[in-house]
């Protein structure tokens, strides 16, 4: 049977060896000097210690690394048979977590799992991918665009945005919503329907508005003007602006930021680390972590374009798009030009789910990668 | 190639729709790098100084405030040492289990111990708040003792202002007192925001709380967020506060304060050259050092009732009528005016009847026939009645005014008055009435309108003994090394034979048999004063008490009693210095107050010529 749906896709069976050869060391070579960055912020806001961050950082890094390895050797054909059962079982822990997670910073987010804290909606971001890379690969060009296909992806990506937005977490919505909304863009939905659904959300904003909490919509008043209120709300965004302007060109010196030691900086281990960097590293030393950013999205979509299956296409663009997005908006975030969300720095701030879901999603990029040459029949639900 | 024609499409569609999200991307990473760029390079310069401002804490340090010493060094108000005991309340577990220990060394009253505990949860734990202070060597050596045991009590030293001699000093030093709100307004000096700050309430503490305040140092120091200090940058230690040298000789001073316990009183006593105030006393007094730790209410209440009035200098701020003291300008006055002939004698026979009304002499049964100098000598009230009477109120008026009366004499004590000289024009202006020849005749005795301040009489005795100049009271003499120069005086163009006249005269009350104060004449040669004596009035004797006899002062109750007088010069052949004492109700001129001013001149004169070597020494090592 596994013979028949190789063939009938045309693919080639990779050895070990083979896949090692074809990995891209170079890649994992970028993602390392990332994480060192943040290591070194880190150990700099514990003021020169590897405790307790920094050492629990790299721990945490490491056993992304065996992940990233085990989902990069995974053949691909297998991710995508795992595509609906991964994110069944995604879409189930977001509802357990209504009934028996626990809050943590004011939302109902985590599953006490024994020996880790579970945070399904970071799973659901990886499983959402695969679940509609699955789908669009089995449509072609044309079925795409039919309203009873639209079916199915509505529903997939609608219901776990509904239940993160219940629980209530307004950055992790928006981030799997808008990588959804991204696949189907890439999957080759007309482009009417995005102008409707753009349409409708305009007019949607203000009904919306009325489902925001207090809480968040004090977050987009004290976005909109932080000076307002600069001990109270607007505070963080200020001093996060302080710190940055102060750091200029090549900032303060490693371990000498001011804004972030003297604890004028808020959360500068987790959400406001970029700030920290750029007030002891500089203007040269956020640019150069951007940098590194734009090579890991650049190889994110070069991988898509060489890959000879929609699955691994999708896959590549929606992990690529993922990692953009946490950057934009946690970048944006510190310096102001976003309302306040919950979004960390990926792979430098502190934070064991983040870390993990995208050394996961990274393993999954380099499976695709590796997996490039392999062209998979479109309706392989011959084996289901 | 197994790539069919659909997937074809989608590829295309792919491709073209993944490099536009790429484009978008390149695009957002160039708009964050570009906010970047605003906020770390166009901004730089705006968001340093902010870090720098959250970063930077400018702590105050309070000068050490400058002493006063007299004019041979010795302090009058000087720092002392402050012992207090500080809570740092995050060093301790347990506040009031702290406080039950302290308590066992210091007594903390429940209101105090309420407030601790107060200040504790309002203010950040790692401040220090103040458990209690102005504690003596023994208590405080006994908390450091125990401070191991007392986890967060924290004993420390601060300065506080100290007048060693209480209340001898009170109205001419004066006291410093917290920052209140009144003081705030319209000053920006941020020492005064100080906690625990004293300034200058009254006295030459007021006047030139200025330059004893001196410069406040500051102490940069890097705080946290929460206001903790992290580190001390820089220090600038300011510039402690000038010293300030008084004209004062306390030993004079402190025979004064002496000579005057139990009297409500004033005594000036000043140089009649320079206008050097030797001593300045009113009494009683009040201990200024109650002030700067801040006084009771009880102790506010008794002073405030006291009916001798201890929180008015009555130095400068008690108006009495001259009385008889009054007399040498009157009679100068009129040997001015030429309408008088100094020789020419007026009959005394005890009364002076104009129109219905008749004007008493002090003595009974009268002088009998006096001249001028005769007049002055036994203080003849029927003399002055007709000389006043012939020359008119406003001779009299202006010749009070340049002998300084009337007006403040720009002394550096704060709280002058200004006393008060009658004239026909100020009654017309003010009253609506004429001016009735009576007012003149008790104005000629002194009496009436007439106010004076003692100080008014010292400047005042001095302008007749130095020769007419216009010498002005000063009790500065050196603010931090600086000699305050004052004068020469202008010469206010007496008549110097009426000069001599008046001044013969008054040493003929004091040192001829039957002077009014040959009783408390200074016996030594060379030390020899002249005086005049007066007693005024306060109260109006009715016609029926003259005619079932007049009372006798002392057997009137306190208040209605006369005032007691006396001014004098000395040594009477080479004038040096003047005095004026002022005794509130101590009925008589000659029997109260003419023997405190014999005591206090008698040391004036025994301690002139170590005030002459301290001068010349000063002067030397000023020079070179």
């Amino acid at each position: 049977m596994v013979d028949a749906f190789f063939s009938s896709g045309g693919g080639r069976d990779l050895s070990l060896k083979d896949k090692f050869l074809e990995f891209n060391w170079g890649f994992l070579l970028l993602l390392f000097a990332i994480s060192s960055l943040g290591f070194a912020m880190l150990y700099s806001v514990a003021d020169g210690s590897f405790d307790p961050w920094a050492s629990r950082q790299m721990v945490r890094f490491g056993i992304g690394l065996v992940i990233l390895f085990v989902a990069a050797f995974v053949d691909i054909r297998l991710w995508m048979n795992l595509a609906y059962p991964a994110y069944a079982g995604a879409l189930l822990l977001l509802v357990a977590v209504e009934f028996i997670g626990f809050r943590g910073m004011g939302a109902q987010r985590w599953i006490n799992l024994g020996i880790i804290q579970l945070q399904p909606s970071e799973l659901m971001k990886i499983t959402l991918i695969l679940a509609l890379a699955r789908y669009f690969h089995g449509l072609t060009h044309e079925e795409v665009s039919r309203i009873r296909n639209l079916f199915v992806p509505a529903v997939l990506l609608g219901a776990p945005v509904a239940l993160v937005l219940k629980q209530p977490d307004l950055g992790t919505a928006v981030l799997l919503g808008a990588v959804g909304v991204a696949l189907l863009f890439l999957a080759g939905l007309a482009w009417r329907y995005f102008i409707i659904a753009g349409v409708g959300a305009l007019a949607a904003l203000p009904i919306a508005w009325n489902m925001l909490h207090d809480y968040q919509k004090r977050r987009v008043f004290t976005f909109l003007d932080p000076e307002s209120d600069p001990l109270g709300a607007g505070y963080h965004i200020l001093q996060s602006k302080i710190a940055l302007g102060s750091g200029g060109l090549f900032g303060k010196g490693f371990m000498e930021g001011t804004q972030a030691h003297l604890n004028f900086l808020p959360e500068k281990h987790t959400d406001f680390i970029f700030t920290m960097l750029a007030e002891e590293l500089g203007l040269a030393g956020g640019i150069a972590l951007l940098g590194l950013y734009m090579m890991v999205l650049f190889f994110g979509i070069s991988v898509s374009l060489q890959t000879r299956n929609q699955f691994g296409r999708l896959i590549a663009m929606g992990v690529t798009i993922n990692f953009f997005l946490y950057i934009c908006i946690n970048v944006a975030m510190v310096m102001g030009l976003l309302p306040v969300v919950g979004v960390p720095l990926p792979l430098v701030s502190y934070g064991g789910t983040a870390m993990l879901t995208l050394m996961f999603g990274f393993g999954l990029l380099m499976s695709v990668y590796i997996h490039r040459n392999m062209e998979i029949t479109r309706n392989p639900s011959a084996f289901w | 190639m197994l790539m069919d024609g659909k997937d074809n499409v989608r590829y295309k569609t792919f491709s073209r729709r993944a490099a536009l999200i790429g484009g978008l991307q390149f695009a957002a990473f160039t708009a964050l790098a570009s906010r970047m760029y605003y906020l770390q390079i166009i901004k730089s310069g705006e968001y340093t100084m902010l870090a720098e401002e959250n970063r930077i804490n400018k702590r105050l340090l309070a000068p050490l405030r400058g002493e006063i010493v007299d004019r041979f060094g010795d302090v009058l108000v000087s720092n002392r040492q402050n012992f207090r005991v500080m809570l740092v309340p995050e060093q301790t577990p347990h506040i009031e289990a702290t406080l039950d220990k302290l308590s066992r060394i210091v007594p903390l009253p429940d209101r105090q111990r309420a407030r601790i505990i107060k200040d504790a949860r309002t203010s950040p734990s790692f401040l220090p708040i103040l458990v209690a202070e102005n504690l003596d060597w023994e208590t405080f050596a006994e908390v450091n003792i125990h401070e191991p045991d007392l986890p967060g009590i924290v004993p420390d030293v601060g300065d506080t202002r100290h007048y060693p001699y209480g209340p001898d000093l009170a109205h001419v030093v004066g006291y410093v007192a917290a920052v209140s709100e009144k003081d705030l307004e319209g000053k920006d000096d941020p020492l005064l925001k100080l906690p625990g700050f004293r300034i200058g309430k009254s006295g030459i503490e007021r006047e030139l709380d200025q330059e004893l305040r001196g410069r406040a140092g500051a102490s940069h120091v890097e705080v946290n967020a929460y206001g903790r200090v992290i580190r001390e940058l820089a220090k600038d230690p300011g510039v402690p506060g000038a010293q300030v040298s008084l004209t004062l000789d306390m030993e004079v001073q402190k025979l004064a304060t002496e000579r005057l316990r139990g009297e409500s009183a004033s005594v000036v006593v000043m140089d009649i050259y320079n206008g050097d105030v030797i001593a300045i006393v009113s009494a009683p007094g009040f201990d200024p050092n109650d002030f700067n730790v801040g006084i009771s209410q009880k102790k506010w209440d008794a002073l405030l009732n006291d009916p001798y009035n201890p929180l008015l200098n009555k130095s400068i701020a008690g108006q009495y009528p001259p009385g008889s003291t009054f007399k040498p300008v009157v009679a100068l006055a009129a040997y001015e005016s030429g309408m008088i002939d100094p020789n020419q004698k007026v009959f005394c026979s005890g009364k002076y009847s104009l129109g219905s009304h008749d004007f008493h002499c002090w003595k009974k049964h009268g002088h009998g026939a006096m001249d001028m100098h005769d007049a002055i000598m036994h203080s003849c009230d029927v003399y002055f009645y007709e000389v006043a009477k012939r020359i008119g109120i406003d001779r009299i008026e202006a010749m009070a005014r340049r002998f300084g009366l009337g007006d403040t004499l720009g002394f550096e004590v704060p709280g002058e008055k200004k006393g008060f000289v009658p004239s026909q024009g100020w009654k017309r202006a003010t009253r609506g009435e004429p001016w009735h020849q009576g007012e003149t005749l008790i104005a000629g005795i002194g009496q009436g309108f007439l106010l004076t301040t003692p100080l008014q009489l010292a400047v005042m005795t001095a302008r007749l003994a130095n020769g007419g100049k216009a010498v002005t009271p000063r009790i500065v003499r050196q603010v931090g090394g600086k000699l305050d120069q004052h004068g020469p005086y202008p010469e206010l163009g007496f008549s110097q034979p009426g000069l001599a006249l008046v001044r013969k005269a008054m040493d003929s009350v004091s040192n001829v048999p039957g002077g009014t104060a040959y009783r408390s004449r200074i016996a030594e040669e060379g030390m020899e004063l002249a005086g005049k004596t007066g007693t005024a009035q306060v109260r109006r004797i009715s016609r029926a008490e003259r005619e079932t006899g007049v009372l006798k002062n002392e057997d009137l109750e306190w208040r209605q009693r006369d005032h007691a007088l006396f001014i004098a010069f000395a040594p009477v052949d080479a004038p040096r210095y003047a005095i004026s004492v002022v005794v509130e109700h101590g009925s008589s001129g000659s029997g109260t107050a003419a023997p405190i001013a014999r005591d206090v001149m008698k040391k004036v004169l025994e301690r002139h010529p170590q005030r002459e070597i301290a001068m010349r020494r000063s002067n030397e090592w000023r020079e070179g």
